[in-house]
């Protein structure tokens, strides 16, 4: 099935190389926001966000714009909308549930007004990376930098906001703010995957990494190079291995950033199971 | 001539008809540690978010270090009740008082790490949590969490500290360990301390003045001007007791004023009371 010399010739093409570049751009994106979607309990968020990107790049497919302007402009409504009604933690899931299905029905139901090509219909949900044109590539490009900007620009209150929030208020951190940007960061991230992995599979770049690292380190920093690390080799390695097979790079992207989260929970189960032997030696008799 | 670090002229705080407190003048002095004592639904908490700009005033005005409350609260620093805190946050002791020093900058903090990270390193070692800093907080005991609170307010120099139930849950030694620790701050720097507190028996060796709220009634003065038989009594407008025993306050009386003692998790059920 991986059929090494398929696989190297596959590699010299240029739509090939096109495809890998943009994996590359959207595990560093993704790995850069992920710890943070972790800290900030955002899975579900980045799932919800990803359907209405499907449900813009639809939207686009219909009127025959670029998907990646529909993906765009979907994934940012829908992290606008998430942002302003969910903003009580009590009802954020609800609100999630309730706009990711209204969404995804209105999707479905552009596509079915669609009279182009299946495959086009299917790679918005499973992705189809190898169809990625050039300008698609400048997108992507120039979003990805825009988020790694912003993002540079309001880490720390940020983090201050996602791990400490009573705190960073007391200190003056605008947290709904950050909410609302961090949330547009993410939408923006999100729809860039959809075209690559689908909306379907996103999470498995945005979130499987960070939380594959958070299970090995507490440093926010250590997290992160760690979260890019692990989404590079998923998106990377899934376009490599999926070359001679011919088979979706989202089954090949997910399956790696899974077996590197279960990987990275079995070395915590053994490191925590290590410490608390030791400790329980070292601790004197309780009395 | 040193601003005040806390000024509030006149201060009415009411929602809709119920007015928690008014008239309330009160200037905190450099150094001072200032108590602020009463039942829940008193305006403790209130009191807190008006001066951090949370919350806007009714009435009167409010002064932070010389400045309107919201814009000054990188001068200020904040310890807040120990919550049980995720076991898998990603977080650890040295990042949660680096997020004191700098966390409300915007930027990534990657420039003048160096700096930021002796800093850092100072201020465990001032509150002596080096051994657990590089532990998740969220597997520290809550004793352990409260000393790096403090490091994590103190770090970034305040002029002025407030204090939220920082002791809440702390065993007894915690309890003093954390109190002298914001006793030494503020006699060695001249921070003000504003200690909103349930009990005020951990503290009182420390407490230059105590603010007791109550339905709308409050007293402002020394401890044994305030914590005695007849101003609680006036200030419940029911008969109360203060009792003095080894240099402890004890206060006995009407079930609704026995907030010193009450143990927190019959907050709701106290709070309930005291509004009928």
């Amino acid at each position: 099935m991986f059929d090494f010399a398929l696989t190297g010739k596959l590699l010299g093409f240029d739509f090939v190389q096109t495809a890998l570049l943009a994996a590359g751009v959207l595990g560093l994106v993704a790995g850069l926001l992920g710890p943070l979607i972790v800290a900030r309990r955002m899975s579900f968020a980045v799932h919800g966000t990803a359907e209405l990107a499907f449900t813009g790049a639809a939207g686009a497919l219909l009127v025959g714009v670029t998907v990646g302007y529909g993906a765009l402009a979907g994934a940012v409504i829908a992290a606008l909308l998430l942002g302003v009604l969910g903003g009580r933690e009590s009802d954020r899931d609800s609100v999630i549930g309730v706009i990711l299905s209204f969404g995804l029905g209105v999707g479905v139901l552009l596509l079915t007004f669609y009279d182009g090509r299946t495959a086009n219909k299917f790679g918005l949900l499973i992705g189809q990376i190898v169809a990625i044109d050039p300008g698609d590539l400048t997108v992507l490009i120039i979003a990805s930098v825009v988020v790694i900007v912003a993002l540079a620009l309001i880490y720390r209150p940020l983090l201050f906001a996602s791990v400490d929030p009573v705190v960073a208020v007391a200190r003056g951190v605008p947290t709904r703010l950050l909410t609302l940007v961090f949330a547009v960061l993410v939408g923006i991230a999100t729809a860039l995957g959809v075209q690559i992995v689908g909306s379907l599979l996103v999470v498995a770049l945005m979130v499987t990494p960070a939380a594959a690292a958070a299970r090995v380190t507490a440093s926010p920093w250590k997290a992160t190079v760690l979260a890019v690390v692990f989404a590079e080799v998923a998106a990377l390695g899934g376009i490599v291995l999926s070359l001679a097979p011919g088979k979706p790079v989202s089954a090949f992207v997910t399956a790696i950033s899974f077996a590197i989260y279960v990987v990275c929970r079995l070395i915590a189960f053994m490191r925590d199971r290590g410490r608390k032997v030791s400790a329980a030696d070292a601790a004197p008799v309780p009395s | 001539m040193a601003v005040s670090p806390v000024e509030i002229r006149a201060g009415v705080l009411a929602f809709g008809n119920r007015t928690l407190w008014s008239g309330l003048d009160l200037e905190v002095e450099p150094g001072e540690f200032l108590a602020v004592l009463g039942p829940n639904g008193s305006g403790k908490t209130s009191l807190l978010k008006v001066l951090l700009g949370l919350q806007r005033l009714s009435g009167g005005s409010v002064r932070i270090v010389g400045r309107a409350p919201g814009s000054a609260n990188a001068r200020i620093g904040y310890i807040p009740q120990q919550r049980a805190m995720q076991d898998g946050l990603m977080l650890r002791g040295v990042d949660l008082v680096g997020l004191g020093l700098d966390g409300h900058r915007w930027g990534t903090g990657l420039f003048g790490i160096r700096e930021r990270r002796r800093r850092v390193a100072e201020a465990i070692e001032a509150v002596g949590a080096g051994a657990y800093a590089n532990a998740p907080v969220g597997r520290l005991s809550g004793g352990e969490q409260q000393r790096l609170r403090v490091a994590q307010a103190l770090v970034g120099e305040p002029d002025v500290l407030f204090c939220d139930e920082p002791l809440l849950s702390l065993d007894i030694a915690h309890q003093r360990a954390v109190s002298e620790l914001i006793d030494r701050r503020r006699r060695e720097a001249g921070t003000a301390v504003l200690f909103v507190t349930h009990e005020l028996n951990p503290v009182l060796s420390y407490v230059d003045r105590v603010l007791y709220l109550v339905n709308g009634q409050f007293r402002i003065g020394k401890p044994d001007d305030v914590m005695n038989s007849k101003t609680l009594s006036e200030l419940y407008r029911a008969k109360v007791e203060v009792l003095r025993i080894g240099g402890q306050i004890h206060i006995a009386g009407a079930r609704s004023a026995v907030c010193e003692d009450e143990p927190h998790h019959l907050d709701d059920h106290e709070y309930q009371h005291q509004r009928v």
